[in-house]
């Protein structure tokens, strides 16, 4: 693993720390910075357009929207953690497995991760939630059942060329076990591809809730989500475009952030390939 | 050729068997009794029976399975609960107006990549490339339920250029492909880039030179068109994923597509149909898939003869 001395990639890199910590931090302290509670209807000033009181504007039922943003980033971080921790464990548990084992096992894992691969992007996960029921945990388990896949190939890859490795067979030939060496010498060295694959992931994670809530398909009313408030701002974009105007923006700005935070780390763990994204 | 169209037909077959029996789980992973939700609160004992026997759903699951397949080989995926009609007449009449979006998608897709990925690739590193890789990063990263309503706003509202919604000639279709283009856009705009960059330092560009060929005419006839290869490659593989971002994209503008007709299934809990949707979907992606693949082999001898 080199390290890119050079400045290009390296704005980019800050832009989507700084992006994706800041949401980060947003959500975290979501309670505190609320100017309002987000659930508070004001029915008579509905659909207010933004002011020197409410930032951002009312919302259908007069709720200040900037408070709804700022609470509903914890859904989008919260599933977005959730879904990157769980598909990422599992996706690297089966492909550390498939990788190391080799063989049948290998073979049958792979035709499993075939399956999945079958069906494109969320559709899937639509189908599930269709099915589960809307609601936050279904909607996590969904998108763990599409995105471990991802995970799962990757590490298998990279632990099909390592395994071969000197310092592999060094492990092995004095005397530690399989998990020994798939743990302690295999996943660090796949660590630095995790974290791109984290990072985009994680763009894709939030950007799939919040499609499955603008579907319906997400967390249920009145807990605010960046993807039902555009949905709901959908029905008002002749009178109060700013609805559906601001949730959108917070997830352009976060899913931007995380992609340029991948895209950086790619360029920066592997200069080869930097200029490729 | 042939050796290879059976090799990868063999691999596909039994994927598509899989999904079909995926498919088949799904009605059994609804928690509860998925008779009683679908037909709601009032249902009374005999109509939630009778439409048990009706599904099939009364016998033993093994029966289930083998019954499942057998009426799919007819191609018989049941009757929609809330339309009343076979599954499949309802999918056959709305696939078209997917597959048009797709295609429509499709060209809005290549139009605004090809050019920025040329002028990226022609550019590295300098300020145009700078911007077309914003542009593309942007596109992967737009949400495209937000895009459309944003669309419908400026376009259709505000400024009165273009239907808000509904499929009706040409006008009707520009929204809805630039809508589920985007993203597909910003995502070739990257793969023409990188790929017509990588053919511009190889040294048969500097051969076509030396024979007389100009530059620009070295790179048209030649590093253009290998650049090209994986980029229709992507184009092939990224035509599925056009079919489930149908499924947004439709409902936004109430494109009378399979997506739009999914999502209509899924409020009303109409299962049979939201399987049927999601079986076609999907097996239409694993179709295009194979196609692509082919495609790739025939120009590609080295793939074919492997």
């Amino acid at each position: 693993m080199k390290i890119d001395g050079s400045a290009r990639g390296t704005p980019a890199l800050w832009l989507g720390a700084g992006l994706a910590a800041t949401v980060l931090v947003v959500a975290l302290l979501a309670p505190w910075l609320a100017p309002q509670d987000p659930n508070h209807q004001a029915l008579e000033n509905r659909l207010e357009s933004p002011s020197g009181a409410h930032w951002l504007g009312l919302d259908e039922l007069g709720r200040d929207i900037l408070s709804r943003l700022i609470m509903g980033a914890r859904v989008s971080v919260g599933v977005g953690v959730a879904v990157v921790v769980l598909a990422g464990a599992l996706g690297t548990l089966i492909g550390a497995v498939a990788g190391y084992a080799g063989g049948r096992i290998d073979a049958l894992l792979m035709r499993l991760t075939d399956v999945f691969m079958a069906f494109p992007g969320i559709l899937l996960a639509i189908a599930l939630v269709a099915v589960l029921g809307p609601d936050l945990r279904n909607v996590v388990i969904a998108l763990v059942v599409i995105g471990w896949v991802g995970y799962a190939r990757l590490v298998r890859g990279q632990i099909l060329q390592l395994r071969e490795m000197e310092f592999v067979l060094a492990a092995r030939a004095s005397g530690v076990g399989p998990v020994g060496v798939i743990v302690r010498h295999l996943l660090p060295n796949v660590l630095p591809t995790l974290v791109v694959q984290a990072s985009l992931g994680m763009a894709g994670a939030i950007l799939a809730e919040a499609s499955l809530s603008f579907l319906g398909l997400g967390i249920a009313p009145p807990t605010p989500s960046w993807g039902a408030m555009i949905n709901a701002g959908r029905s008002h974009l002749l009178d109060a475009p700013h609805l559906a105007l601001f949730p959108g923006i917070a997830i352009l700005l976060t899913v931007m952030g995380l992609n340029f935070l991948g895209d950086a780390l790619v360029g920066w763990l592997d200069p080869a390939s930097g200029s490729e994204g | 050729m042939i050796r290879y169209t059976l090799y990868r037909l063999a691999q596909t077959a039994p994927l598509a068997l899989l999904v079909c029996a995926l498919v088949f789980s799904l009605i059994h992973l609804i928690p509860g009794d998925p008779v009683e939700i679908m037909l709601g609160d009032g249902a009374q004992p005999a109509e939630v029976e009778a439409l048990r026997h009706e599904l099939g759903l009364d016998r033993p699951l093994g029966r289930q399975f083998v019954d499942y397949f057998v009426r799919l080989a007819r191609l018989d995926l049941g009757e929609s609960l809330r339309f009343r009609q076979p599954v499949t007449r309802l999918l056959a009449a709305h696939y078209p107006a997917t597959l048009e979006l797709a295609f429509a998608s499709m060209l809005a897709a290549l139009a605004l990549a090809l050019p920025l990925g040329v002028v990226a690739a022609l550019n590295r590193d300098r300020a145009l490339d700078h911007g077309a890789r914003f542009l593309a990063l942007l596109g992967v990263s737009i949400p495209n339920f937000w895009l459309g309503p944003m669309l419908i706003w400026l376009l259709a509202i505000r400024l009165d250029l273009l239907p808000v919604s509904g499929r009706g000639g040409m006008a009707s279709l520009v929204l809805p492909a630039i809508t589920l283009g985007t993203a597909l856009a910003g995502m070739l705009t990257r793969m023409v880039r990188s790929s017509l960059a990588e053919e511009l330092g190889e040294p048969y560009l500097v051969v076509a030179q030396a024979k007389g060929l100009g530059y620009g005419q070295a790179v048209a006839r030649h590093a253009f068109r290998n650049a090209s290869i994986p980029v229709v490659t992507v184009v092939g593989l990224q035509f599925g994923a056009l079919l489930t971002g149908a499924i947004i994209t439709e409902t936004i503008f109430s494109w009378p597509g399979i997506g739009r007709l999914i999502v209509q299934a899924i409020q009303a809990r109409d299962y049979p149909l939201v399987q049927g949707g999601i079986l076609t979907i999907a097996l239409s992606y694993l179709v295009i898939n194979l196609l692509t693949d082919l495609t790739y082999a025939l120009l590609d001898a080295r793939i074919r003869l492997r």
